[in-house]
């Protein structure tokens, strides 16, 4: 199987801090990981390699740094890995990631399946995925907790609010992935030399045949108007005495509020 | 931070055994402990990281036979739990006859799968009247044609029941005394082969420790490590060996204890302030992690000596088997008594690294024995002079 | 649609319109919720508000309960292909309804069949698109959506704008908005538009094999008046037990923290949080969860936040209308103990 796998280098946002004067985000000192999610989506890939052979190859859209994020999934056991980048790609909201994306798959090849973490967990958006199918015009499914190749066909179960839903694509096709498909593997030693060594070959906008005016922050229809620190809600009371006491406390004023 | 002059490689190794052991082992390594649990599952995980075979050249898979390598390893693991760590380790020294005595259809055989974790081994020397004293030995390998019949039962053997690969020594000949010992390759499943129960320890409790009962079991003369009679050089030289092994076990979980003993000290008010800005609080975290320092410089140098190529070792593996075990026990005595009441709860990691440090001081030689061995050395030098 | 294509295309694109999400026939609540902010849009702009309910031929009955919610008209879109949501027909149903009557905007709740059929219409139909939003206005001068929502998980709040396309498509987070009953007017006079999309071959390709329950979900989280959560400070999985007594009890649901569920103490259908659910319930009741950014940003909405944790400083009590330092071990049974007393 021919599997391609799209990722994004995101600052870990347990650590994002925004400075509530400037209403800008604090990025000293926060490491950039692999988006989680699409650590799950590469280990997907590699497992599905495992049991149906074929090739694993990673891309990503991003600045020159984000080759880091390549070699952690060279280190896990990626066959191929390709930086999109160019500066005619910067400011690309979802809409252009997608076309960008879409335009290196075409080119790189014809895939038997397109692997995306659920969403990146900067942006939240959870939208490249879906757009990436819809512009290389394949089937999606989204929120994946489950994957089975048999031939041509994938059986996929999806994690809904409540119910979890099994359903038929064929392939080609796009997946998102959720946290709970599997447990990403460590990087191995092999892996990590062959990623200390890897030259990662960058593909420019002209490689991909990018149409450069619908690509970055010219193609993107939505545009950001401002950014600001979450409203402080205010704190509340904290009750005392024994664990009988509060409890008792908290009851009456529970029925005070007519909760119940 | 004291750099060690670390090459690349070797931060790899350190780094990668530190995430796995921070990612994997940490969230349960007390239920391990607690329900005595072995680890499979971790050990997979460091089988497919490619870091089963640090001890092993490249030839038959490995990584490059580095003991530096490998002291590493076991100390980024034994920081997160003892247990993990020598179990990880003891494959070490069960494949380490192997790798130093075995002839070359011996190493083909059994090293390969060693480095890609695919098996485990053990080394069997201790019985019940043959610790320290291991010329009591018991168990013997009575010559029958091309066979061995071994008969015996060893005792306390680390990952004894779980791995596949067994280095074990039996007498072949009593009279000869010292040069009638045998060492022997045997595998898990060669009918005569048994095992006993599985130990109840105080510390290290997710390691597996059976005795290996062997009754009436047949072993081709091709399994022997070396020659007839040479059973406790290879013991030995096995031992001497893997001593900065256990000593960068050592240094682990003493490491892990004053990580423990830092973090709860900053966080821990009393009369006012954070107990880690007392002073006498301060001078027990210094004497700790001065020893640990100590430790790890000398395992870190006996392994360098070892991968150097050199022969002559035995005195100063023994030295840092001994600090560094000390060291352990004395490092995880102070974290349960900076926790205090804490520290005594099972709730909180220090009370199981003290129960594991304890065992440093005993296998591998006792530290009686390592003091035996450096005083011996430090004779035989003094003669020459 | 570029508008930029031709300026005078604008004034083309009129009304807000709101996706009336259906489940088995069932529309659901956040369907009502962004019709009642919808119509607040509305009243900024002097337009419509519009709700598109998409299904088979049975779905016509529930045209009734979105007027009753404040929709000025219906779109019906029937097909038997559209009985349960798949993405394609669904998508090209609601392109070629969305080519036909041009709205300036529309809005989805951002479920999971929100947010799967809005990022693939968006490319579709060329316009932007903002995810789970928390907040809607109008820009009184430009006339455009200001669409405000959480990014960095939770950490920062951002407010997008699509200036140039139309429509201007947004997911809107379940319970950030209430919905409202109304006496409506136009329902009586039944502004129902038919509309019989043209479905492709390619669109029918993903089959739905079957549907698997989760016998642990009793109550619909995100419609619970009352849920009581458990994180990791409940420290054995064993513990849950407790928290759906309390649950129980209150008449409520069971939340988990995302760091029980990673550690597979309960399904993910209980997580609250930035990766799992947004409820904003009457009383919502945290039992030794921290309060990381991330899981607030999935609770803070609720009425009345009640917190139970051993540790003074963790940062839920911020946020808790009421906290209690102590173990949930003790206090949540003896709450459970105290409020099956007073029921009865």
């Amino acid at each position: 199987m021919d599997i391609a796998v799209c990722i994004k280098q995101v600052p870990d946002t347990t650590e994002v801090r925004i400075n509530p004067e400037t209403n800008t985000l604090i990025r000293e000192g926060v490491p950039s990981i692999v988006n989680p999610f699409d650590e799950n989506a590469v280990e997907e890939a590699l497992r599905l390699r495992e049991k149906h052979g074929g090739k694993v190859t990673v891309i990503t859209m991003g600045p020159p740094q984000a080759t880091e994020a390549l070699k952690q999934t060279i280190a896990m056991g990626a066959d191929e890995v390709y930086l999109i980048s160019d500066r005619a790609f910067a400011g690309s909201d979802t809409w252009a990631t997608s076309y960008t994306l879409a335009a290196a798959l075409k080119k790189l090849g014809k895939f038997d399946l397109i692997l995306c973490g659920k969403q990146a967990i900067d942006g939240d958006t959870a939208q490249v995925g879906p757009g990436i199918a819809e512009w290389l015009n394949i089937p999606q499914v989204t929120f994946a907790v489950k994957v089975e190749v048999e031939g041509s066909k994938a059986k996929v179960e999806r994690l809904l609010e409540e119910v979890n839903e099994i359903v038929e694509i064929p392939l080609p096709a796009m997946i998102t992935v959720v946290k709970q498909i599997n447990e990403p593997r460590p990087p191995s030693l092999k892996g990590m030399m062959r990623a200390k060594k890897a030259e990662i070959k960058t593909l420019s906008a002209a490689d991909i045949e990018a149409d450069q005016t619908i690509t970055g922050l010219k193609g993107s229809p939505t545009r950001v108007m401002k950014i600001f620190a979450p409203p402080q809600k205010g704190g509340g009371e904290m009750l005392s005495g024994s664990a009988d006491e509060m409890v008792n406390a908290l009851v009456t004023k529970l029925r005070e509020r007519k909760i119940f | 931070m004291l750099d060690y002059l670390l090459t690349e490689e070797q931060i790899m190794v350190r780094d990668l055994a530190r995430k796995i052991a921070q990612e994997k082992v940490l969230p349960v390594r007390a239920e391990l402990d607690e329900k005595e649990i072995f680890p499979t599952d971790i050990m997979k995980i460091f089988a497919e990281a490619d870091l089963c075979g640090l001890w092993i050249p490249e030839k038959y898979g490995g990584f490059g036979q580095s003991v530096m390598a490998f002291c590493l390893a076991t100390e980024e693991i034994s920081r997160v739990c003892g247990g993990v760590g020598v179990t990880f380790a003891a494959t070490g020294l069960g494949g380490t006859p192997i790798l130093l005595f075995g002839t070359e259809e011996q190493k083909q055989k059994y090293l390969p799968d060693l480095a890609s974790g695919k098996k485990m081994a053990a080394f069997g020397l201790t019985e019940a009247n043959a610790g320290s004293d291991a010329s009591g030995l018991e168990t013997t390998a009575a010559k029958d044609g091309d066979y061995f019949i071994i008969n015996g039962t060893k005792q306390w053997i680390t990952n004894g029941g779980e791995a596949e690969t067994y280095s074990v020594v039996a007498i072949t000949d009593k009279s000869k005394g010292p040069r009638g010992a045998t060492a022997f390759i045997v595998e898990k499943g060669t009918p005569g082969f048994t095992f006993g129960k599985k130990e109840k320890k105080m510390g290290i409790r997710c390691s597996a420790t059976r005795e290996l009962v062997f009754q009436d079991c047949k072993v081709h003369k091709s399994q022997i490590l070396g020659k007839e009679g040479m059973g406790f050089i290879v013991a030995m030289r096995t031992l001497d060996m893997t001593r900065p092994g256990i000593g960068a076990q050592a240094v682990g979980i003493a490491q892990g204890a004053l990580d423990e003993s830092i973090k709860y000290a900053k966080q821990r008010v009393q009369f006012g302030k954070p107990i880690i800005s007392i002073q006498v609080v301060q001078h027990m975290l210094a004497d700790m992690a001065t020893q640990i320092e100590a430790s790890r410089a000398l395992v870190y140098s006996v392994a360098r000596l070892v991968d150097s190529g050199s022969k002559d070792f035995t005195k100063e593996a023994s030295m840092a088997k001994l600090i560094a075990s000390d060291t352990a026990m004395f490092v995880t005595t102070q974290a349960v008594q900076i926790l205090a009441g804490y520290g005594y709860m099972r709730e909180y990691p220090v009370e199981k690294m003290m129960r594991d440090a304890k065992i440093t001081q005993i296998y591998e030689g006792t530290n009686q024995i390592q003091r035996n061995q450096i005083g011996l050395a430090l004779v035989k030098e003094s003669a020459k002079k | 649609m570029d508008l930029r294509k031709d300026p005078n295309e604008a004034a083309n694109w009129k009304g807000i319109w709101v996706f009336a999400e259906q489940h088995g026939g069932n529309v659901q609540n956040v369907a009502y919720e962004l019709i009642a902010e919808g119509r607040k849009l509305a009243e900024t702009l002097g337009c419509e508000v519009c709700a598109v309910l998409a299904g088979d031929d049975h779905i016509e009955s529930k045209c009734q309960s979105l007027f009753d919610h404040g929709a000025d008209k219906v779109y019906l879109v029937t097909d038997p292909e559209l009985q349960h949501y798949r993405t394609a027909p669904y998508t090209r149903a609601l392109t070629q309804l969305v080519d036909k009557y041009k709205p300036e905007i529309f809005l989805i709740g951002a479920t999971t069949t929100g947010r799967d059929l809005a990022a693939r219409m968006a490319v579709r139909v060329n316009c932007g698109l903002t995810a789970d939003c928390t907040g809607l206005s109008i820009d009184p001068v430009k006339k455009i959506l200001q669409q405000t929502r959480p990014a960095f998980g939770g950490n920062i709040m951002a407010t997008i704008l699509s200036p140039n396309h139309r429509p201007q498509m947004a997911t809107v987070r379940p319970k950030v908005f209430k919905k409202e009953k109304i006496k409506n007017p136009k329902s009586e006079q039944g502004n129902v538009i038919k509309f019989k999309p043209t479905l492709k071959p390619e669109d029918l390709l993903v089959k739905i094999l079957s549907i698997v329950k989760d016998e642990s979900v009793k109550v619909n989280l995100q419609d619970a008046e009352i849920i009581v959560s458990g994180g990791r400070g409940i420290q054995d999985p064993k513990n849950f037990k407790m928290v759906e007594e309390l649950a129980q009890a209150l008449g409520g649901a069971v939340g988990a923290s995302r760091a029980t569920v990673d550690a597979g103490w309960i399904s993910a259908h209980h997580q609250v949080g930035q990766t799992g659910k947004t409820v904003a319930p009457k009383l919502y009741i945290a039992c030794g969860i921290a309060g990381k950014i991330q899981h607030l940003v999935g609770m803070q909405g609720s009425d009345t936040i009640v917190a139970i944790n051993k540790d003074p400083d963790a940062p839920i009590f911020k946020l808790a209308t009421y906290g209690i330092v102590g173990d949930c071990l003790e206090v949540v049974p003896a709450l459970t103990r105290k409020i099956r007393e007073i029921r009865g």
